[in-house]
């Protein structure tokens, strides 16, 4: 649903990023209002996870210049775990294993934290595993799941499912799923398109990353951002994922060079 | 977040740095067979165990420090540490109330309880002092049962025979150069007997405790279990801060008879120095757990956080058949630490079983590292062994190290060796601050679930303890 009116959730200006020394972002300009689900589209190397971990306060990626709100916020003065209780999620692309520590001791302190930083209350372990188990229901997640060291061993498509998984208990105000569609098969792209649905809600926003638009046949999106060598090249409705689909992206970087030229 | 804001994490102050003020009686420095007539004389000591000393002593003086643990230290002048040091008591102790209330308020401060009706969970305490056991509770309780605890020097007066019997049957007087050092001086020490069939009613523990600057701590500990009796013993040990290395060289043997149990749980919190490496306990100790009788079981657990050095393998010598060895480990390093510990499972009978679960973690520019011996003798039909060595990294600066022997001379035996290392990394930390949880507790959550499977092995108050004891090393101010 676009929102041109509503409140701005998110609102990224100017942003440059550095990693290692090299400038990967070189002005993002992005404002995602309550309600709306984006898609951020382009291939491989053009920043979108940069991006995604910029905003997220991974250390290794410097803000060189910019700035990004959340619900009128400074994002960039808080630390990564203030923005998360903020009510930025990310869903990673890789996400990383922790082996030893079981999923739902670190899903009941994730929880508890973020619930905590609102000022509501926290759940002891027998309350936390009945409320657990309502939303693996819903996402289709086998229990066993819990008893599991974090994305320990899993498959690519169960470390997906557990951002979902993790998404859906912690009710972010902004979800930014990094890739969280790709190396899935039907079934799993299913329970993802699901979960991000039943998430969507007038007062929260989403904004997708992917490179496919087969995603984009569960979750409709508002926009539609294309980006290719660090910005933002061109912005779109659901059509132009599908444009992007039956032409690729040269015709696109071509048009990008020809007006940067 | 950085690896300085990570490593503020781990740099937390020592809290036992204290001294205590309390009027001592110390040797002079040196040693010769003077001075361990002198300890010998001033323990009132029977002629064979001035003997077995001298034996010691003189075959110490053939040996030469051992150099192969991958550690590094100045080199030690024996001649520069006093050999004996025991707290003035103001007159003859004759019960708890004449503890000195300096001594008492010392223990206080460090959490254990001397006084009996304070003890928790029923756990019998004895406790050691510099060379001297100061005192030893629920004695009387104890004997009840028949189960003998009371120091060392205690048990060389009122049961000469078991002490000359067990005394030195595990580890040899020869053994090896602090052995054979600890053998010629040892001051102090414990020392429990479990009768036959006997189940100890409570948990025994020792709690050494090193005070004086120049005078090294050398005691003594040995356990016998009759057959079919069951005892857990717990070892916690701490030390003043000083700038100087105090040396501390024990040994503790343990003899299991047939069906019996020894449970060994030690947590091992000695001063570690400085974030530069200065002062903290040289931990040289030899720990041998004698499996003699058939389907007999010892189980070493250590946590060991402390020492500027530590060079320590508790193991096993499976004689009876169907004996069983264990070890578990937890060893933590920062800072300047170094630590080469682990443990060897010499499998002499049939059919035994050994297991091995060690979990290194260094942080930073710390030096941990494994080393194990399995060896399979000829005799050791159908034995097994099953070793895990983890470890963990923290920051770039430390560095981790396994040195696994194996060494099988039967063909019917089965011997597993497992090894991983992880790091906590920006990677590990920003995930869990993605999920709103921060620094701190991330780093505590993931090291308690590294070590998981040997705190389990525990008992519950250790367990507790040795938890926060990791935590205090843990948590912190984060930049
Ligand atoms: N941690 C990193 N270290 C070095 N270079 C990186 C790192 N992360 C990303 N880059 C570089 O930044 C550019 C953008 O990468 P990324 O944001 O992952 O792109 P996308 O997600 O669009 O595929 C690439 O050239 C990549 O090599
Ligand atoms: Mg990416």
């Amino acid at each position: 649903m676009r929102n041109p009116g509503g409140k701005l959730l998110l609102e990224v200006r100017g942003l440059t990023t550095s990693v290692s020394g090299v400038e990967i972002l070189k002005g993002i300009d992005l404002a995602v209002r309550e309600g709306e689900v984006h898609a951020i589209m382009g291939p491989n190397g053009s920043g979108k996870s940069t991006l995604a971990k910029a905003l997220a306060g991974h250390p290794a990626y410097k803000v060189t210049g910019g700035e990004a709100r959340l619900d009128g916020q400074d994002l960039f003065a808080l630390a990564p775990e203030e923005r998360a209780r903020a009510g930025l999620f990310l869903g990673f692309q890789y996400p990383v294993e922790v082996p030893g520590v079981t999923n739902a001791s670190f899903l009941r302190l994730a929880y508890n934290t973020v619930q905590g930083a609102r000022g509501k209350d926290e759940l002891d372990p027998l309350e936390f595993d009945d409320f657990v188990r309502e939303k693996l229901k819903l996402l289709d997640i086998n229990p066993a799941f819990l008893d599991r060291s974090v994305n320990d061993g899993f498959s690519g498509g169960e470390k997906k499912r557990n951002e979902i998984l993790q998404m859906a208990l912690l009710e972010p105000r902004l979800a930014v799923l990094d890739e969280t569609d790709s190396g899935l098969d039907i079934d799993a792209l299913r329970v993802v398109a699901n979960g991000v649905n039943s998430l969507h809600a007038p007062d929260r926003a989403i904004v997708l990353v992917t490179h496919y638009q087969r995603l984009l046949n569960y979750i409709t999106p508002d926009y539609v951002h294309v980006m290719a060598g660090g910005r933002i090249i061109k912005t779109g409705d659901k059509s132009l994922a599908l444009e992007l689909e039956s032409r690729g992206y040269d015709w696109l970087l071509e048009s990008g060079r020809a007006v940067a030229a | 977040m950085s690896n300085t804001a990570l490593q503020n994490l781990i740099d937390q102050p020592y809290k036992h740095g204290f001294v205590t003020d309390i009027e001592s009686e110390t040797t002079p420095k040196g040693l010769s067979e003077e001075t361990i007539r002198l300890i010998s004389r001033k323990k009132n000591e029977p002629e064979w165990l001035l003997e077995f000393r001298l034996t010691a002593y003189r075959h110490w003086l053939t040996m030469a420090e051992p150099k192969w643990p991958n550690v590094t230290y100045p080199k030690i002048d024996f001649q520069d540490i006093s050999y004996y040091s025991a707290p003035k008591p103001k007159k003859k102790l004759a019960s708890m109330d004449d503890v000195d209330p300096e001594l008492r308020r010392t223990f206080e401060k460090l959490g254990v309880p001397l006084h009996e009706q304070k003890v928790l969970a029923g756990v019998a305490v004895d406790v050691i002092f510099d060379s001297v056991s100061v005192t030893t509770t629920y004695k009387k309780k104890l004997a009840e049962v028949g189960v003998i605890f009371c120091s060392i020097s205690e048990a060389v007066h009122d049961h000469p025979d078991l002490v000359r019997r067990y005394l030195g049957s595990v580890v040899p007087t020869s053994d090896n150069f602090y052995a054979a050092l600890n053998s010629a001086v040892f001051t102090d020490g414990s020392f429990c007997y479990i009768p036959k069939g006997v189940h100890c009613p409570m948990e025994l523990s020792t709690y050494f405790r090193i005070n004086t600057q120049d005078s090294g701590q050398f005691e003594r500990t040995l356990i016998v279990a009759e057959e079919g009796s069951h005892v857990s013993y717990l070892e916690g040990c701490t030390a003043p801060q000083f700038d100087t290395n105090q040396l501390h060289a024990a040994v503790v043997e343990l003899v299991a008879l047939d069906n019996a149990e020894i449970k060994y749980s030690t947590v091992q919190n000695w001063y570690a120095g400085d974030e530069n490496g200065r002062g903290g306990i040289y931990n040289f100790v030899t720990k041998r757990g004698l499996c003699k009788g058939v389907a007999s079981k010892i189980s070493w657990t250590q946590v060991e956080t402390g020492s500027a050095i530590t060079w320590k393998y508790p193991s096993c010598v499976l004689l009876g058949d169907d004996s069983v060895g264990e070890f578990y480990s937890v060893a933590l390093t920062n800072h300047m630490q170094q630590a080469d510990t682990g443990t060897k499972m010499i499998h002499v009978g049939r059919n035994t079983r050994s297991r091995i679960i060690s979990k290194g973690i260094s942080a930073g520019k710390s030096n941990n590292s494994y080393r194990g011996l399995v060896k399979i003798g000829p005799k050791a039909d159908r034995a097994r062994n099953f070793s895990q060595c983890d470890s963990m990294l923290i920051g770039d600066a430390c560095g981790a190290h396994t040195f696994p022997y194996i060494q099988v001379q039967n063909n019917g035996a089965t011997v597993e060796h497992e090894a991983s290392t992880s790091k906590i990394g920006e990677d590990q930390l920003f995930y869990f601050a993605q999920r709103g949880i921060g620094p701190e507790e991330a780093v505590s959550m993931i090291i308690n679930g590294f070590v998981k499977e040997v705190f389990t092995q525990l008992p519950m108050e250790f367990a507790v303890e040795a938890t926060k004891l990791l935590g205090l090393k843990l948590e912190g101010s984060v930049g």
